[in-house]
C-alpha cells in the first residue's frame, strides 16, 4: 500500500526527515513512534500530499504522491494532530461537506455519512454543533471525516493524544474496528498508546527509521539486556548473593526501591552478560528457597525500550518541528 | 465548479450559523442608515439625484471596509483555525477553493447591499429618481465589492493570521483609494494612469451618478480577476511545497 524510498524533507537547510525508507502492506495497522521533533508529522503530511518531499519517492496504492497528488488525495483519509473542524457546523453537516469534498456525490454522501457516524459512535450527537462536543467526541469526528469516503489508506497523526483513559480505551476499540477496512498508519510519541492497536511499530529518530517490529520484538531487544525481579528474601541469604554464587550469565545486580510492600521484599535489576539467563535465574532462586513475586519489565520499562531506540531528538529536528508548528497552526 | 459551490455553500452557512455574519451585517446597515439619514435626508435641500449619490457614497465606503473585514477570515481564518489542511488534503483545486470563497463573500456583500434598497426607495416619498440610476448605482456597489473582496482574498492567502490579513488588505485597498490624491498632485501622462487606478473617486463616481461606462466595468472586473488569479497562485505555492 505504501512504498517510501529514501524520503528526505528539508526546511531550508534543516533536515526534518530522511533518508527514510519503509513499506506498509495492504490492511496493516502500523504505528509511527517517535519523540516530538523526530519527523512523524512531516512524514505523515507528505503522505497526505500536504507537503512536498525534498527528495525520494513516496508511492501510495501504486501512485506517486508528487506526480499525481490529486489521485492520492482521493484515496487517503487524513486526520492531522488537531482535527480540522468547523465548530459552528453540526456533526452531520460537517461530514456531508467533507464527504463531498472528497469526491462523493450528494446521494453517496448521504448514504455513507450515517455509516461513518455509526463506526465512530457519533450517531447520538449527529445533529449537535461540533463546538458543543467534548474533546473525545471531536477526535471521533476527526476520524469520521477521514473514513467517510472509504479511503484505502488512513493516516492519523496522534489520534490518541489528549484523551482521558476511558476515551483512550474507546479510541483503541474504534481503531481496531477499522482494521480490515483500511490500511492505517498512525503516529504517537507514547508507546503504550499504540502498542495494543498496531500490528507493527516503526520507531523514528531524527527523521530516520531506528527500529521496526512488533511490540514483543522491540521489547525482546531490551529483555536480552536486563530484567527486573521482585523477590521475598531469607534473612540469612539474599537473592543477589544467590545470583552471584550460582550464575555466570549475570554481569551486575542493582538494588531498586521495592515495587511492592512486605517483609523481606526486594526488587533487583539484573544485567546479563550476553545471553538471556532468565530461566536459570528463576531455577537458582527457587532452589535457594527465595520466592519470586514478579519478573519482567514494568510498563515504565517498556517506555524505556522506546526511549532507548528513539533517543533524544537532534537540535536540527527540533528546529524543524518548530517550523512545522509555525506552518500548521493547531 | 461543483467543489467551488460546495465550499461557497459551507462558507455562507458559517455566516448564517454564527452570530458574526448577523452582527457584521447589522453594523454595516446601521452605519449606512446613519450616513443616509444625516448626510442625505436631513442635511438640507438636495436634489433627489444628489441624495441618491450620497447614499451610494456611503454604501461604497461601507462595502470596501466590509469586504476587507470579511475576506480576512476566508483563507487566513481557515489557516488560523487549522482547517486549511482539510482543503489542502482533499482532491480540490486551488482555483476551486478561491472561486468558492469569492462566491460566498460576494453573495454575502450583495445580500447586505440588497438589504439597503429601502433607503433609495425612500427618496420616492418626497422626490423622484430614475430606477436606472438606482440599478446602475447598485451594479457599481457589487462590482466594487467584487474588486475589494478579491484584493482582501489575496491578502488573506498571503497571511497566516486574520489580523495580518486585514492589515494587508487595508494597505492594498488604501493604496487604490488614495492613488486619486497622488494623481491630483502629478502631471500628465502619469496622472492619467494613476486616475485610472483609483478604485473609488474615479471609477465609482460614474456609477453613483447613474452613468454606466464600460471602461469602469472592465476596471473592476480586471482588478477582481487579477487578484483572484494572484490568490490562486499564492495558494498553489503555499499548499504544495
Amino acid at each position: 500500500m505504501i512504498e517510501i524510498n529514501e524520503l528526505c524533507k528539508f526546511y531550508g537547510d534543516r533536515k526534518a526527515v530522511g533518508p527514510l525508507s519503509c513499506s506498509i502492506a495492504d490492511g496493516e495497522i502500523v504505528g509511527l513512534l517517535g519523540l516530538n521533533g523526530a519527523g512523524k508529522t512531516t512524514t505523515l503530511r507528505i503522505l497526505a500530499c500536504d507537503l512536498l518531499p525534498t527528495s525520494g519517492t513516496v508511492i501510495v496504492d501504486g501512485i506517486d504522491v508528487v506526480e499525481r497528488p490529486h489521485e492520492v488525495r482521493a484515496r487517503i483519509g487524513y486526520l492531522p494532530d488537531t482535527p480540522p473542524l468547523y465548530p459552528e457546523m453540526t456533526v452531520r453537516g460537517y461530514l456531508l461537506f467533507t464527504a463531498q469534498l472528497r469526491g462523493l456525490s450528494r446521494s453517496q454522501a448521504e448514504k455513507q455519512v450515517p455509516e461513518a457516524m455509526a463506526s465512530t459512535q457519533l450517531t447520538e450527537v449527529a445533529d449537535d454543533q461540533i463546538a458543543s462536543l467534548s474533546h473525545g467526541f471531536k477526535q471521533r469526528v476527526g476520524i469520521a471525516q477521514a473514513i467517510v469516503h472509504r479511503p484505502r489508506l488512513l493516516v492519523l497523526d496522534e489520534p490518541i493524544t489528549g484523551l482521558d483513559p476511558v476515551q483512550i480505551v474507546e479510541m483503541r476499540a474504534l481503531l481496531l474496528g477499522l482494521k480490515g477496512k483500511h490500511t492505517i498508519l498512525l503516529s504517537s510519541h507514547i508507546l503504550s498508546e499504540i502498542s495494543e492497536t498496531c500490528d507493527r511499530i516503526l520507531v523514528i529518530k531524527n527523521g530516520e527509521i531506528a527500529a521496526s517490529g512488533t511490540e514483543a520484538e522491540l521489547t525482546a531487544k531490551l529483555m536480552r539486556g536486563h530484567v527486573e525481579i521482585t523477590v521475598r528474601e531469607h534473612a540469612d541469604r539474599g537473592a543477589a548473593q544467590v545470583m552471584a554464587a550460582t550464575l555466570h550469565g549475570v554481569r551486575e545486580v542493582e538494588v531498586l526501591p521495592p515495587t511492592e510492600a512486605g517483609e523481606g521484599v526486594t526488587t533487583l535489576r539484573v544485567f546479563f552478560t550476553e545471553r538471556d539467563v532468565r530461566e536459570e535465574l528463576c531455577k537458582a532462586l527457587v532452589g535457594a528457597g527465595i520466592g519470586i513475586l514478579q519478573i519482567g519489565l514494568r510498563e515504565r520499562e517498556l517506555e524505556s525500550v522506546f526511549l532507548n531506540l528513539a533517543g533524544p531528538a537532534k537540535a536540527t529536528s527540533e528546529a524543524a518541528d518548530e517550523i512545522e508548528e509555525e506552518e500548521e497552526p493547531a | 465548479m461543483r467543489n467551488a459551490l460546495l465550499i461557497a455553500r459551507r462558507e455562507i452557512g458559517s455566516y448564517l450559523g454564527s452570530p458574526v455574519g448577523y452582527v457584521v451585517a447589522a453594523v454595516a446597515l446601521l452605519i449606512q442608515g446613519l450616513w443616509f439619514t444625516f448626510l442625505g435626508l436631513t442635511k438640507g435641500a438636495l436634489l433627489s439625484a444628489q441624495v441618491l449619490g450620497v447614499f451610494f457614497e456611503g454604501a461604497s465606503g461601507t462595502t470596501i471596509i466590509l469586504a476587507a473585514l470579511l475576506s480576512m477570515r476566508l483563507l487566513a481564518g481557515e489557516r488560523e483555525n487549522g482547517t486549511m489542511v482539510l482543503l489542502n488534503t482533499a482532491p480540490v483545486r486551488e482555483s476551486e477553493v478561491v472561486a468558492g470563497k469569492f462566491l460566498a463573500g460576494l453573495s454575502f456583500l450583495t445580500a447586505v447591499a440588497a438589504l439597503t434598497v429601502y433607503m433609495p426607495l425612500l427618496i420616492f416619498v418626497n422626490g423622484k429618481v430614475s430606477i436606472g440610476h438606482i440599478l446602475v448605482g447598485y451594479l457599481g456597489i457589487v462590482l466594487l465589492a467584487a474588486a475589494s473582496l478579491a484584493v482582501g482574498l489575496f491578502a488573506s492567502a498571503l497571511a497566516s493570521s486574520q489580523v495580518v490579513a486585514v492589515l494587508i488588505a487595508g494597505a492594498l485597498l488604501g493604496v487604490l483609494f488614495l492613488v486619486f490624491f497622488v494623481a491630483q498632485a502629478t502631471e500628465p501622462p502619469i496622472n492619467t494612469f494613476l486616475f485610472g487606478l483609483s478604485i473609488f473617486h474615479v471609477r465609482q463616481r460614474g456609477f453613483m451618478t447613474g452613468v454606466l461606462k464600460l471602461e469602469n466595468v472592465v476596471y473592476y472586473v480586471g482588478v477582481a480577476y487579477f487578484f483572484l488569479f494572484a490568490t490562486t497562485k499564492t495558494l498553489e505555492a503555499r499548499r504544495w511545497r
